[in-house]
């Protein structure tokens, strides 16, 4: 047995008696911006394949939450921050070991393309839209003319965004929950997911659900073979590795992590979707709102749970 | 040059000497601490082993928090020491995530704070705070590239480990045992 305590009265706030320092901000974040990246992957893909005009929730209507969700995550992000006014520093170093600054650059890229994405359909989105100056005008039409060289620029950079929302954790080895390559991997497929999801929401039109149904599906299938093969890597790993999943298997966030993110957020909604495209009647935002449900529940688990899980010494 | 701090297990009696001296030598805010003192226990009754640690951050030598910093703020001086610039933090707690240690906190200002290993002291010659206030002498500071100094010589006759050598991080703490 070993018993471990500190003798010099250490009780640092958010960090004693365990580590607790970054809060609802940062899973929000990591939702939203899985979430962007999913709408904007799709939206990319279809213009792309020059089906723009059969996915128009897809390719139209759904990009118009991407900026939202991005804006309001850096807000989150922001509001995380202790020494908030000193943000722009971000800016002023390029740090190709920090999965932080990688983040911070990709979204200074992807937001304003996003921005440019939506602002490129206003007129056909609402027709009483008018850019009132002619520089603005021409800019649109020059987008317009080079909307698939943006859908690929927009794709690529949707895979970074979604990857390094997992990248960001599980880059801190001193995290075991955390440091495992799968959770790269992980988030990107839960973002798409959720993004999916998002615009299945929106889309009016049955068989852009249906197919979107199709490929979310595919999706949640390889979550779950994702999220096994996690827990088989923990299981083989170090002592540090195993206790850490050991939180999930038994320990205080079985029940969230096995109803709410497995069962409510990806096995429930697979079997609805399958339903559905078995032809069974189910209702069609059952299964999108469970899915982001599901993917809120596991930013929020992993963040916390990560935080908790340490090295002993 | 590569500064380390070598403590001794067998001297140390826990007194938290090193924690005041560093408070108010490096005018840390009330309730934190860059340093402090773990008390550990080991084995089933009879068969125990105590152990007192003083603890600070390890100076890694493959820095995580370093590496993890998105400013740059993070960093290392001269001799592996490990410091953070202040106006370049933006208090995103990448560094505090990092460190297995748990050796870094936010200070009530904004940016994020932990041992300098006394740098001002330092370059002035003179032994961290927490070296010099020691009443047992069980901390020894110094250069390992140079064989006489005192953590060099420390080092040279007793075992010693580090702490979560599995991370990785190569620390620059050493604890003799």
């Amino acid at each position: 047995m070993k018993e471990e305590l500190f003798v010099s009265g250490r009780d640092i706030p958010n960090i004693d008696p365990y580590l607790n320092i970054w809060h609802w901000q940062i899973p929000l974040y990591l939702f939203l911006g899985g979430l962007a990246a999913g709408i904007l992957f799709f939206a990319g893909f279809y213009t792309v394949r020059g089906k723009a005009d059969k996915m128009q929730a897809t390719v139209k209507w759904a990009p118009l939450l991407a900026p939202i969700a991005l804006v309001l995550g850096l807000g989150a992000l922001f509001w995380d921050l202790k020494h908030k006014l000193f943000f722009w520093q971000l800016y002023t170093t390029v740090r190709l070991d920090s999965p932080m600054s990688w983040g911070a650059w990709t979204l200074m890229i992807i937001t304003p393309i996003s921005l440019i994405w939506v602002a490129s359909y206003m007129k056909e989105m609402f027709p009483w839209w008018d850019w009132k100056f002619d520089f603005l005008n021409k800019a649109e039409a020059w987008v317009i003319k080079n909307r698939v060289g943006i859908a690929w620029v927009m794709m690529v950079y949707a895979v970074i965004l979604g990857v390094y929302t997992g990248i960001l954790l599980s880059a801190f080895n001193a995290r075991p929950l955390w440091n495992t390559s799968i959770l790269g991997p992980l988030f990107l497929v839960s973002g798409f997911s959720t993004g999916l999801a998002a615009t299945i929401l929106l889309s009016k039109d049955p068989k852009e659900r249906k197919r979107l149904s199709q490929i979310d599906l595919i999706f949640i299938v390889i979550e779950l073979f994702l999220i096994v093969h996690l827990f088989m890597g923990f299981l083989a790993g170090s002592q540090t590795a195993i206790e850490a999943a050991h939180l999930f298997l038994g320990g205080p966030f079985t029940v969230t992590f096995w109803v709410f993110v497995v069962m409510l957020g990806l096995v429930f909604p697979a079997v609805l979707e399958t339903l559905e495209l078995l032809g069974f009647h189910v209702p069609k935002w059952l299964p999108a709102v469970l899915i982001l449900f599901g993917g809120l529940m596991f930013r929020f688990i992993m963040v916390e749970a990560g935080q908790i899980t340490r090295y002993l010494y | 040059m590569r500064y380390a701090m070598a403590i001794d297990t067998k001297k140390c009696v826990g007194c938290g000497d090193c924690v005041v001296a560093c408070q108010t030598e490096n005018n840390v805010p009330h309730g934190y601490c860059r340093d402090w003192i773990v008390e550990s226990v080991d084995g089933t009754y009879p068969s125990l082993s105590l152990e007192f640690r003083s603890e600070r951050c390890n100076h890694c030598d493959n820095s995580p928090c370093v590496r993890c910093c998105p400013t740059g703020a993070s960093h290392k001086a001269e001799g592996g020491i490990v410091l953070v610039t202040h106006h370049k933090c933006i208090g995103c707690g990448a560094c505090i995530q990092s460190c297995p240690y748990d050796a870094r906190y936010p200070h009530p200002e904004g940016y994020v704070d932990k041992c300098t290993f006394c740098i001002h002291r330092v370059e002035k010659g003179q032994n961290p705070a927490c070296v010099d206030v020691c009443p047992t002498h069980c901390l020894y500071f110094g250069d390992l590239d140079d064989p006489n100094s005192d953590v060099s010589l420390a080092l040279k006759d007793r075992k010693w480990k580090v702490l979560a050598p599995e991370a990785g991080t190569k620390p620059q703490l050493y604890f003799l045992t």
